[in-house]
């Protein structure tokens, strides 16, 4: 990693410096002050200048590329990972044999590896981003069954007048759901219950 | 299997160098224990267990090559 020390009248004279010695913005800097400045007698004597070091900071790609590629390292798994960077989130795509492995059932894996991997890269981060983990197109084709699977029941609802109500389901999924039938006529959902088990229900406006 | 439970811990906790790990392997089951520092724990456990529940997944997809019940249990 990248840094350098570099000292100024006050600290903020010495990051500005440690700017333009590293040609890094700002935020992409770690400060660590390793002195502060002290003035001195009129100014003049035995005043100390301030010291500090800037380090530039990993970007999350990185971060992310490494700590998930130890991951699947340490479970044996070899997979390419490619990394997308969008506006609010983070695609990663993994691909290589086993990746039944990972996805696991009912995107089980998938899911526990894309929430560790959020907690762990987020941690020391302040730019906070969601990652989403995919491997063969899982999580479209997921999208597409619950969207499928919404409208088909939403039908059943309007036909039956009856509520019903999904099995448990993340809040990513739930969210598919939800828009699904935002705008359906007859139609409309909330959840119920609390986390891992909350569901949506599906009942009549 | 420790090793991926240990790396795991440590990039969630404040405190990485007070993870530990021991492995106790069993003919039909590993058990693997995990230690944090006590002001991590809710760290690798999460709310309603949501985290520790996540980490066993993952050891347990790392598992089915071996062929072993693999059992994450944090003291």
């Amino acid at each position: 990693m990248k840094s350098v020390e570099t000292t100024g009248k006050t600290i903020e004279e010495a990051i500005l410096m440690a700017v333009a010695k590293l040609g890094v913005q700002r935020d992409n800097l770690e400060i660590e002050v390793l002195e502060q400045p002290v003035k001195g007698l009129f100014g003049i004597i035995g005043g100390r200048d301030a010291r500090i070091r800037a380090t530039v900071k990993k970007s999350i790609k990185d971060e992310i590329k490494e700590f998930l590629s130890r991951v699947l390292e340490l479970m044996g798994i070899e997979a390419r990972i490619e990394i997308t960077e969008e506006k609010s989130q983070i695609m990663v795509k993994l691909s290589g044999q086993n990746m039944g492995l990972v996805i696991g059932r009912r995107g089980e894996t998938l899911d526990a590896l894309q929430y560790i991997t959020n907690l762990a890269v987020n941690k020391s981060r302040n730019d906070c981003k969601r990652i989403i983990i995919d491997t063969e197109e899982y999580r479209s084709k997921r999208e597409e069954t619950l969207r499928k699977l919404a409208k088909r029941l939403a039908n059943k609802v309007q036909r039956t007048k009856k509520s019903i109500v999904l099995e448990p389901m993340n809040p990513y999924e739930r969210r598919i759901i939800h828009s699904t039938l935002q705008n359906h006529p007859y139609v409309t959902t909330y959840s119920e219950g609390e986390e891992p088990y909350r569901k949506v229900v599906i009942k009549l406006k | 299997m420790g090793e991926l439970v240990k790396f795991i811990a440590q990039s969630l906790v404040d405190n990485p160098d007070q993870v530990s790990v021991n492995e106790v392997r069993g003919e039909q089951s590993i058990i693997i224990e995990l230690k944090v520092a006590p002001e991590d724990m809710g760290k690798v456990i999460g709310k309603q267990g949501r985290i520790a529940k996540a980490i066993r997944t993952i050891v347990k997809a790392a598992a089915v090559k071996e062929g072993k019940k693999v059992i994450v249990e944090i003291i």
